[in-house]
C-alpha cells in the first residue's frame, strides 16, 4: 500500500505529502509514525510533493502543531484535508 | 544492527599530528582575493594540485581577521591535506598562515607577488609543488579504526521530507558513531530557531548549556537588528517553501533530528574551532551550505554528511561531501548528486536502524576513497564567513 502522507505524531496539526500528484477528493493513506498507525483521510485540495495536508480543522489564530511541538500560527481558517502552507501560517519568531 | 563499529576500519593517511585523513591534496592556498590567478596558475602548471580561491583576506580587522585567518590555516590543518602552498600578495601574512599550518608537520611553502610578480611567483611556487606531489603521492595508507574519523552534518535546500527522514538517518548514524567514541560537529545557530529548547536540553552540563544559549541568543540579536521581514524566503529559503516548509521553526525542527535521539552535546565551537575531545559538538554558525561546510573543513573534519530534500549540489575542496535524500522526486530528476537513497523510509520498505547503517557504509567507503557525487562532479564551494564590513 502507498503511503500518502506522514504525520510526526498523532497530536500534530498536518501530515506532509510524500508522493506526487496528490489531487482534491483523492482518499489519502496516512502513516503517523510515533505510533506506527495508518489512517485515511480525504484530500479537500490539490497538494504538491512535501506539502502538508492539514488533518483537524484548525481556526484562525490557532497554533499549528508538529513533531508534537509549535510550529507557528494560523492566519487563516484551515479547513481538514486542505494544504496548509504560508498562505495560511506564519511563524511566531521574528 | 550489521556494522560492528568497534571493529570497523578505513584506509587513510595518518599525518604526523596523529590526525586520519581521507584524502591527499596537494593544496596552492591563496591567502587573499588578488592572489587567486597566481595560485590557480600553479595548480594548472602542477599536475595533482588544487588551488581554493576565494574573495576575501584584504583590510579585515579584529575578530572578522582573526577567522579569516582561523579558516585559512584550518583548511590547511585539515588532515585531508598532505602539503601546502601558500600565497600572498605579501609575505608577512603568507608566512603567517605558512606557520600555522607548519605546526602540523606537513610541508608548507610561502610566496609572496610584491617584488616578483604574477609570472615569476607562479614559476618560484610551482617548483615547490612539483616537490610536494612527488613527497604527497609516495605516502602509504594505513589502516585506523573507525574512531579515529571525524565526521560533520549540515543539511541544505531542506524540505519536509528532510525532517521526516533524511535527517533522522543522520541522526541514528551520529547515535551510533558517539556511542563508538567519534568526535562529531553541527551547527547552523539560526535554524534551531524554534527548538532551541530541545538542543539546550540535550546539552551534557549546564555550563555548556549556558555556551550554547549564549551563541543562540546573539545570533537571535543580528537577525532581529538587521531584519526588514519575518525573514520568510531567506530563511525558509524560497527552495524550502517550494518543498513545502512554511515556518523557521518548522525547519529547526527537522533540522535537529540530525542529532538523533542518544547523544548529548559534549561541547561548543566559535567558527572554525577545532574540537578537544571526542564526542558531539556545536559550532556556532552560518546555516549557509558552503559557509558552513568550508567551516567544518576548517576544524579538521575529514568526511561530512549533508541530508538534503529539494537537491542541494554543494561539494567542498578537501571534505568530501556525502548526500542523502528521502525525496522520491529529487531522486527522480537529480539522482547524480545523491550518494545515500533513503526514500524507502516514507513508504515503510526501510527503517531507522538500516538507513543509518547505509549512511555508516558510505561514510566508511568514502573513507576508504570512493569518491562522493560532489566530489565527482567538481563542486569545490570554498566560502568563507565574514563578521562585518572591511576597514
Amino acid at each position: 500500500m502507498t503511503v500518502h502522507f506522514c504525520v510526526h505524531d498523532e497530536g500534530d496539526s498536518a501530515g506532509v505529502v510524500v508522493v506526487e500528484g496528490i489531487t482534491s477528493g483523492q482518499t489519502l493513506n496516512g502513516w503517523i509514525m510515533d505510533q506506527d498507525r495508518m489512517i485515511e483521510f480525504p484530500a479537500k485540495s490539490d497538494i504538491p510533493i512535501g506539502h502538508k495536508v492539514a488533518i483537524k480543522a484548525i481556526a484562525k489564530g490557532d497554533t499549528i502543531i508538529k513533531y508534537g511541538v509549535d510550529i507557528g500560527k494560523a492566519v487563516a481558517d484551515i479547513g481538514a484535508g486542505e494544504h496548509l502552507h504560508v498562505h495560511n501560517v506564519k511563524t511566531k519568531r521574528w | 544492527m550489521g556494522i560492528n563499529l568497534k571493529n570497523a576500519t578505513f584506509d587513510g593517511w595518518r599525518r604526523d599530528n596523529g590526525r586520519m585523513g581521507v584524502r591527499n591534496h596537494v593544496l596552492i592556498l591563496p591567502v587573499d582575493d588578488i592572489s587567486n590567478a597566481a595560485a590557480e596558475g600553479v595548480a594548472r602548471n602542477i599536475q595533482g594540485t588544487l588551488a581554493i580561491p576565494h574573495a576575501y583576506g584584504r583590510l579585515q580587522f579584529g575578530a572578522d581577521l582573526d577567522l579569516h585567518f582561523r579558516t585559512i590555516i584550518g583548511t590547511g590543518c585539515n588532515p585531508n591535506v598532505a602539503a601546502v602552498v601558500v600565497i600572498g600578495i605579501e609575505l608577512g601574512w603568507a608566512s603567517k598562515v605558512a606557520e600555522g599550518i607548519a605546526k602540523t608537520g606537513k610541508p608548507v611553502e610561502f610566496f609572496a607577488i610584491e617584488q616578483n610578480g604574477d609570472i615569476a611567483t607562479i614559476a618560484n611556487a610551482s617548483r615547490a609543488a612539483y616537490r610536494m606531489v612527488k613527497y604527497a603521492t609516495a605516502l602509504k595508507k594505513t589502516k585506523a579504526p573507525l574512531v579515529d574519523l571525524w565526521v560533520s552534518t549540515k543539511c541544505g535546500e531542506s524540505d519536509t521530507t528532510s525532517g521526516l527522514a533524511s535527517c533522522p538517518t543522520v541522526g541514528d548514524s551520529f547515535d551510533k558513531l558517539w556511542a563508538n567514541g567519534n568526535t562529531l560537529v553541527f551547527g547552523e545557530t539560526t535554524e534551531l530557531t524554534g527548538g532551541e529548547h530541545l538542543v539546550a536540553e540535550r546539552c551534557k552540563t549546564p555550563e555548556i548549556r549556558a555556551q550554547f544559549m549564549a551563541m543562540f541568543d546573539r545570533y537571535q540579536a543580528v537577525v532581529e537588528a538587521n531584519k526588514t521581514s519575518d525573514l520568510s524566503e531567506s530563511q525558509p529559503t524560497k527552495g524550502n517553501i517550494e518543498g513545502g516548509l512554511t515556518t523557521i521553526e518548522e525547519k529547526a525542527l527537522g533540522n535537529i533530528q540530525k542529532i538523533g535521539k542518544k547523544c548529548t552535546v559534549d561541547g561548543v565551537l566559535d567558527k572554525a574551532e577545532e574540537p578537544t575531545h571526542p564526542g558531539l559538538w556545536f559550532m556556532d554558525s552560518s546555516s549557509a551550505a558552503a559557509e558552513m561546510v568550508t567551516l567544518c573543513a576548517a576544524s579538521g573534519f575529514a568526511v561530512h554528511t549533508f541530508p538534503t530534500g529539494q537537491g542541494n549540489v554543494i561539494g567542498n575542496p578537501i571534505l568530501p561531501v556525502i548526500k542523502l535524500t528521502a525525496n522520491p522526486r529529487t531522486m527522480r530528476t537529480m539522482s547524480e548528486h545523491v550518494d545515500v537513497d533513503v526514500t524507502g523510509l516514507l513508504q515503510k520498505k526501510m527503517n531507522l536502524d538500516e538507513a543509518g547503517e547505509a549512511l555508516i557504509d558510505c561514510i566508511i567507503r568514502t573513507a576508504d576513497g570512493q569518491h562522493t557525487a560532489a566530489e565527482i562532479l567538481g563542486h569545490r564551494e570554498y566560502s568563507l564567513t565574514r563578521l562585518y564590513e572591511s576597514a
